[in-house]
């Protein structure tokens, strides 16, 4: 089966200093792969290239739409790789500031992708919008609130609310439990879990945390220095590491 | 092929470049014509133009007609609407693309005028740009002709362009206005041109212009329902009252200016020309007549007017938006017709 999202070859330079150099990489749907390594080693520039944020200058991305076609995400014109992006793909980022509207109340987050579809009944849009903040465990009274009354980990989970409404296929996540105290850390990495099962999502998470990767991914790729050096199954690649990079990182984690 | 730093006449074929004849355009100097006005312009652009697009400004027996009396006479030598004549071409090419595409925002160079910004610069040079010898100004300010602000503009250009006057919206053919839309129903000829502080609907949703911008181009409206969304969720239902937004031509979603919701209606298939003008922001949009503007709404929270729960105090007539006017220093006030020409037309045919 051909992957939903397959990339080759992606480099991405900053004058002189290289961000992500040569890095192939394939996810399925119902797949979780986690992106780890240690600051600067380019995880969040690769995830804003596969975001189709970021152009690559070189190596290529194709993206299985929902029609079955393999398309370049270059050959993508801008409508319709925005279009893809309030539909099709989800991002939560690390700062919950950039991903959410903050003037705008929780409900207003939930709906803005519906409005963006063209979603024109109030009762529906507020409907669906309870719905979502049930599943990530948002009270229904706080649907008026803006994000800016909401804790580290609610604003977090609204997030995903925000993006997981309009039933995306490919949900890419930049370090969304750092900043969390660990048993908000625990319940948001559940609640991952548990969507990303239930909705057969296919989930690129990129973390420094291994503890993260560890319970929520299935396959994980190392990096160092903008080059992947190791990748595998998740239990595979973290118990019986081949890297030497890899061994350093694992025999890094302080145990509790 | 001749030297091409040769500093000779021969490298500047315009008499206008080499400064021949530019002796009258000294403020006071004896015209050539000798009848003490419009001789400046007339004798600036005679001969071979300095363009090869530039069409004469005016032909020379125009010239005298097309300033008002003042002009040319001491401090107050104006162009024709004060604006220079490159100046106005500049506006009715942004003018003419704003209506090709209604509803679009088209950048255009805006000028310093002699008057503050938020005081209606926008519309005072989309309205000098327009203007031509034989048309009427009406000018309202919050629907009123006797405000400040409307009668410095009127006075500005019956000054600057000597044209006539009005306060009656019928008689008039251009209309500047700030906040309202006349009662009296506009007519095919008439131009509506509106002074607008702020052009963008989406500014306060999204602050990044080169966002917005992207976000007209693919048609991305979804924003601007979170907003009535978010007015739906807090007031119970859509309380924007004033700039409420609009589609317009089934396309662009345009701010109409600090206009009430009250008068979207009457933009929606007006047989008259309606323009903006933002000043400081730089932009100019227009509706061509017979064009579809639609207020925008949800499915169960349909677009309604504002109404009010009594008549004008000074003409009785209902259904008419109302200002409230405080009267006293001890809690006296009164609501009157905003539109002040149609409450006075409506009290003279009482009488």
């Amino acid at each position: 089966m051909t992957p939903l999202l397959s990339a080759h070859g992606l480099t991405k330079t900053y004058g002189p200093r290289i961000a992500c150099a040569g890095v192939d990489l394939d996810i399925t749907e119902g797949e979780v792969l986690a992106i780890v390594g240690e600051s600067g080693s380019g995880k969040s520039t690769l995830l804003s290239m596969l975001a189709g944020e970021l152009a690559p200058d070189a190596g290529e991305i194709r993206y299985r739409d929902r029609e079955g076609r393999v398309r370049a995400l270059g050959a993508i014109g801008p409508a319709e790789l925005r279009s893809l992006a309030r539909t099709d793909w989800g991002f939560v980022r690390q700062d919950a500031a950039q991903g959410l509207r903050m003037a705008v109340s929780a409900g207003g987050n939930v709906g803005e992708r519906l409005m963006g579809l063209g979603e024109r009944h109030y009762g529906n849009i507020r409907a669906c919008a309870l719905d979502w903040l049930d599943r990530v465990e948002i009270a229904a009274d706080r649907i008026d609130d803006p994000p800016t009354r909401f804790s580290g980990g609610m604003r977090q989970r609204l997030q995903i609310a925000r993006n997981l409404v309009t039933a995306p296929r490919l949900v890419l996540m930049d370090e969304p439990t750092s900043g969390l105290d660990v048993s908000v850390q625990a319940r948001l990495l559940d609640l991952i879990r548990r969507l990303s099962g239930e909705l057969g999502l296919a989930v690129v998470i990129v973390t420094h945390d291994l503890a993260v990767a560890r319970l929520l991914s299935h396959r994980i790729a190392v990096m160092r220095a903008g080059r992947v050096v190791e990748t595998g199954l998740t239990d595979q690649v973290l118990d019986d590491p081949a890297d030497a990079y890899t061994q350093l990182l694992v025999s890094s984690v302080l145990a509790a | 092929m001749s030297d091409a730093r040769t500093f000779g006449t021969d490298a500047h074929p315009s008499p206008r470049l080499r400064g021949e004849g530019r002796d009258d355009l000294v403020v006071g100097a004896a015209s050539p014509k000798g009848d003490g006005e419009g001789g400046a312009v007339g004798g600036a652009f005679s001969g071979e133009l300095p363009h090869p697009r530039l069409p004469p400004l005016f032909a020379d027996d125009d010239v005298g007609k097309t300033l008002s009396p003042q002009a040319g006479r001491g401090d107050a030598a104006y162009n024709f609407a004060y604006l220079d004549e490159g100046t106005k071409r500049m506006i009715r090419r942004a003018l003419l693309k704003a209506v090709a595409v209604p509803g679009y925002q088209v950048p255009f160079a805006s000028r310093e005028m002699p008057m503050p910004y938020g005081w209606g610069t926008g519309g005072v040079q989309v309205t000098a740009a327009i203007l031509g010898r034989s048309d009427v100004l009406k000018v309202i300010d919050q629907g009123a002709d006797d405000t400040t602000n409307a009668v410095s503009i009127r006075r500005f250009f019956a000054k600057t362009a000597g044209i006539a006057t009005t306060t009656r919206t019928g008689e008039a053919t251009v209309i500047q206005t700030r906040h309202r839309i006349p009662e009296t129903p506009l007519t095919e000829g008439q131009t509506l041109v509106y002074q607008v502080p702020i052009p963008e609907p989406l500014r306060f949703l999204e602050p990044r212009e080169t966002e917005t911008r992207q976000m007209h181009a693919l048609a991305e409206y979804g924003l601007m329902h979170v907003k009535l969304y978010e007015d739906i969720s807090r007031h119970g239902h859509i309380a924007t009252t004033y700039a409420y937004p609009v589609e317009v031509a089934g396309r662009y979603v345009m701010d109409p200016s600090p206009t009430p919701k009250f008068d979207n209606p009457k933009m929606d298939d007006c047989p008259a020309l309606q323009l903006f003008g933002a000043g400081r922001e730089r932009r100019i949009y227009a509706v061509p007549p017979y064009t579809r503007v639609r207020s925008l709404d949800f499915e169960d929270h349909p677009f309604t007017v504002q109404s009010f729960d009594r008549p004008c105090a000074l003409c009785g007539a209902e259904g008419h938006y109302l200002d409230e006017v405080v009267t006293d220093d001890a809690g006296g006030r009164m609501f009157i017709c905003s539109d002040t020409d149609a409450c006075e037309t409506r009290r003279e045919g009482a009488q």
